[in-house]
């Protein structure tokens, strides 16, 4: 692969008004900071930034920039943090634009709903597995329309019918192929063109796709394995100060005392900032910060929430969970059916609080002035984050620029830009650029946690263990309501009934309601795979009992319930025929399966796993198959489906935030345990082939492993797991 | 207290306590940021730099403990014949995805390539168990170890 260089967005909006927009588009100037080299700055050669302005910009939309060197750069409207998207994204362009991925420069979109919104979402958020499904046909169309200005250039150069023309690899040639020239030499040119509008341009036929669909290699892959990559926290800028924060322990509480003195004496500590919710010691270097924060041996005042502890929260759902909720579903009558059903089922399930975790902590620089204010942050949602740092400098939309990063794991965590929001707080009290960073304690103990859930299942089967009645109450926490309060409806939100309100089997009779509770001093938030990711743990191990209530075998009692669905079939068929489904397994091993509908894929897993004779839970293996639809790359969809099941199987087997005198009891990976290298299952994945619209891929994984590990659980011990994380000590051999 | 560190070759001095932590002097004192902060209590390995030929945590190791070593760090790596051939097997494999923990990885594979260049199963368990990937990139991990041990 060629060098690639991610450029960091740095949008001069000033500048920008200083020049004619290229077709009115009203689109930035570029300013690329690359891993180049800033002696003059900063001593390290191998990790500097360097501004260069991209000069004679054809940019004929908010995607594409071509100068007359012919560097192609794709401003990416989503945010890379694992996922791929840089890549697929990349490939969506490429493929229209007619220039070989190796030619194409990434750039870090800056805020703007207008350019850069996710069609899905509504807003410039990357989330819910919607970054290909929502660019799928405007980068398609962005490439078609700047293939289409330069063969139009380079028509009119050779005055020649612009039909007779093709391009290829950046290249346009006349219909002999003997005359050429280059989208670089045609990027002045193009640009004095008028823009067809984007829904005119005709794009390509799948069938001549030669990019989309192929295990084309990530464009982000050779600055990670060297160190070059530049995340947020590896921000630095001259003068630039370092602040590490402790944040009150207890949610609404504030800083007590404050050894003040005692920070400043330690070498290399420069202020102390407190702002009651937090305190910041500023310094030198981040060795500094942190000794000198210890030093100041905070006490604090804990507020009301200091009593809060998970057992209170646990009963006020149980007990919330018993009224009526708002309902998201009602076909038939289950009640009635329920009541005449041969055969009754009742389930409670839980799920906990958990963490994001991601590798990289919150971290945020800022850099307010009196007339604009820089912040250099990874987010999921720029545009958010804007907004709210805007209300808090009174700045305005102008002179708030966010500077995008990669992504060091995202999960949902950087959907939330309350880090943005601490980092200017603190800052409204430092003169110059600081970088506020929060330790591994700080980033686990002041998540926004995915909720728990408590849900409440009732099933009746008739006399041939067909499921006649189906009833589902959800209770937990609201992210919508608070997140996106336009779609939370009539005490109704959809993400945390998502999965469970169109489960994918035959149900005639079903009710599934939701009991909005929120838990006092808890926050919480979206967190990779969201309302799926509790609901289809909650489904497909239900639908697991009723199989076994029926006396049939989970495979064949799901097919039974699928005919309707020949997507969710497939998948269900394709995953047990792989695996070696009915295959006989030794003693305390077993394997379970799940099928789901989410985020527009379909996928199902069948795990196998080993309980040994202490309870403990060995996971071997787990075999997957997906059908997302028509795919951008297949190798990245094996990847997200190997570290997302990866993710939802870590949480399954060790994940729980708890709380205890208002405090959340896990701090580091010693108590909130990772997943570690030998632990690891080996994970299959089996990719369907078809000509649908693309679904998304990051998430399915996550959601959809709980269930089949459980099952498999079930299968190898005859004991249900209802509550996550597993606990092993119920699963202890009797014998 | 000024220290002089021997880091990829070349030496620097640096001014700071004696017990700051290596991980902060490469990553904010003298600008190497490829090094990683991930836990800051030794217990994920994205910090994790060679002191001589032995992988350590730079999060948990004092700067006046290293002051007569050779330390070498991500960025440079490659210049070993263990880095570049992991860092090769990465890129065909296509192991990364956030990439914030791969260079503690290639790291600590890099070390145990050079303890034992033809590992097993069992040697990456337990010279790689240290370092945590949140986005689950173990499989290629091994899978790359593997590659660039011709095994």
């Amino acid at each position: 692969m060629d060098e690639l260089v991610l450029n960091e967005q740095i949008v001069d909006e000033t500048a920008i008004s200083r020049r004619a927009f290229l077709q009115g588009a009203g689109l930035l100037l570029g300013f690329a900071l690359t891993s180049g080299s800033t002696e003059s700055v900063f001593a390290a050669p191998a990790s500097q930034v360097i501004e260069s302005e991209i000069t004679g910009t054809f940019a004929p939309n908010g995607f594409v920039r071509i100068d007359t060197t012919g560097a192609v750069t794709l401003v990416v409207p989503m945010i890379e943090m694992g996922q791929g998207v840089y890549t697929s994204l990349s490939m969506l362009l490429a493929e229209e634009l007619e220039v070989r991925l190796d030619q194409i420069q990434v750039q870090h979109a800056p805020p703007n709903d207008a350019l850069y919104v996710n069609s899905i979402i509504g807003i410039q958020n990357t989330g819910g597995s919607a970054s290909v499904r929502a660019f799928w046909t405007p980068l398609r169309q962005a490439g078609a329309v700047g293939r289409n200005l330069l063969i139009a250039a380079a028509a009119k150069d050779w005055n020649v019918d612009s039909a007779t023309c093709r391009a290829k690899d950046g290249v346009v040639f006349d219909a002999s192929g003997s005359k050429q020239l280059s989208y670089g030499e045609l990027a002045n040119a193009a640009a004095r063109l008028p823009v067809p509008p984007a829904a005119n341009v005709k794009l390509k036929d799948p069938k001549d796709f030669t990019l989309i669909g192929t295990p084309a290699k990530r464009v982000d892959s050779a600055i990670k394995v060297d160190g070059r990559a530049l995340y947020g926290i590896d921000t630095r800028l001259p003068g630039m100060k370092i602040a590490v924060v402790a944040i009150s322990p207890v949610l609404g509480g504030k800083a007590k005392t404050v050894d003040e003195k005692a920070a400043l004496a330690v070498k290399g500590v420069r202020q102390v900032v407190n702002i009651d919710e937090a305190v910041a010691v500023v310094a030198d270097h981040t060795g500094a910060a942190k000794k000198g924060l210890e030093a100041a041996a905070i006490t604090w005042d804990d507020g009301p929430n200091g009593k809060v502890r998970i057992a209170d929260i646990v009963k006020q759902l149980e007990e919330e969970s018993q009224k009526t909720g708002a309902v998201a579903r009602n076909d038939g009558d289950a009640g009635k059916a329920l009541a005449k059903a041969a055969q009754r089922l009742d389930a409670i399930y839980q799920v906990p609080f958990l963490a994001h975790a991601a590798m990289e902590p919150m971290n945020c620089t800022v850099h307010l002035q009196k007339d604009r204010c820089d912040i250099w942050v990874g987010t999921q949602a720029p545009t958010i984050t804007q907004s709210l740092v805007i209300e808090l400098t009174g700045l305005s939309k102008d002179a708030v620029k966010i500077h995008n990063h990669l992504i060091g794991g995202g999960f949902g965590r950087r959907l939330e830009a309350d880090g943005t929001v601490l980092a200017v707080k603190i800052a409204k009290h430092i003169d110059g650029p600081v970088k506020v960073i929060w330790s591994r304690e700080e980033d686990i103990q002041h998540d926004m946690y995915r909720p728990y859930y408590f849900d409440r299942l009732s099933a009746g089967l008739d006399a041939a263990g067909k499921p006649v009645a189906w009833t589902h109450r959800i209770a937990g926490s609201s992210v919508m309501a608070r997140y996106y309060p336009p779609y939370f409806k009539d005490g109704l939100d959809p993400d945390a009934v998502e999965a469970a309100a169109v489960p994918p089997y035959a149900l005639p009779n079903i009710h599934v309601d939701f009991v909005r509770v929120e838990p006092p001093g808890v926050r919480t938030s979206w967190w990779r795979g969201v309302g799926p990711t509790h609901n289809v743990f909650v489904v497909e191990s239900f639908i697991d009992e009723l199989a076994h209530a029926a006396k049939q075998d989970p495979v064949v009692y799901r097919k039974g319930l699928l005919g309707h669905n020949p997507r969710a079939l497939a998948v269900l068929s394709l995953a047990a025929e792989k695996a070696g489904w009915g295959s006989p397994l030794a003693a305390r091993h077993g394997r379970g399966i799940s099928v789901q509908y989410a985020y527009g894929s379909y996928i199902s897993q069948v795990a196998e796993v080993e309980v040994g004779a202490n309870g403990s839970v060995k996971v071997k293996r787990i075999v997957c198959a997906i059908d997302c639809g028509m795919y951008i790359n297949p190798d990245t969809v094996e990847a997200q489906v190997e570290g997302g099941t990866l993710f939802g199987l870590t949480a399954a087997l060790n994940g729980s935030i708890t709380f205890k005198d208002g405090r959340v009891e896990q701090s580091n990976f010693d108590n909130y345990l990772p997943m570690r290298i030998d632990a690891v299952p080996l994970v299959e994945t089996h990719l369907i082939k078809n000509a649908e619209s693309p679904g998304g891929v990051g998430e399915a994984p996550t959601a959809i492993v709980s269930a089949a590990v459980t099952n498999a659980i079930f299968d190898a011990t005859g004991k249900r797991v209802r509550r996550l994380p597993i606990d092993t000590e119920s699963l202890k051999s009797s014998s | 207290m000024a220290f002089k560190l021997k880091i990829n070759g070349t030496l620097h001095d640096v001014d700071v306590d004696g017990d700051t932590p290596l991980l902060w002097v490469l990553r904010d004192v003298l600008g190497m940021t490829g090094t990683k902060f991930g836990c800051g209590q030794g217990l994920c390995g994205a910090c994790t730099v060679h002191v001589g030929s032995q992988p350590i945590r730079s999060c948990q190791t004092p700067v006046d403990s290293v002051v007569d070593s050779s330390i070498t760090t991500i960025e440079a790596i490659g210049r070993a014949p263990e880095g570049a051939a992991l860092q090769k097997a990465w890129l065909e494999l296509e192991v990364v995805q956030c990439g914030y923990c791969q260079s503690g990885q290639i790291m600590s594979a890099a070390a145990l390539l050079k303890d034992r260049p033809k590992p097993t199963d069992g040697d990456i368990d337990a010279n790689m168990s240290g370092n945590v990937c949140r986005c689950g990139t173990y499989q290629r991990i091994r899978a790359a170890i593997k590659r660039a041990a011709g095994v």
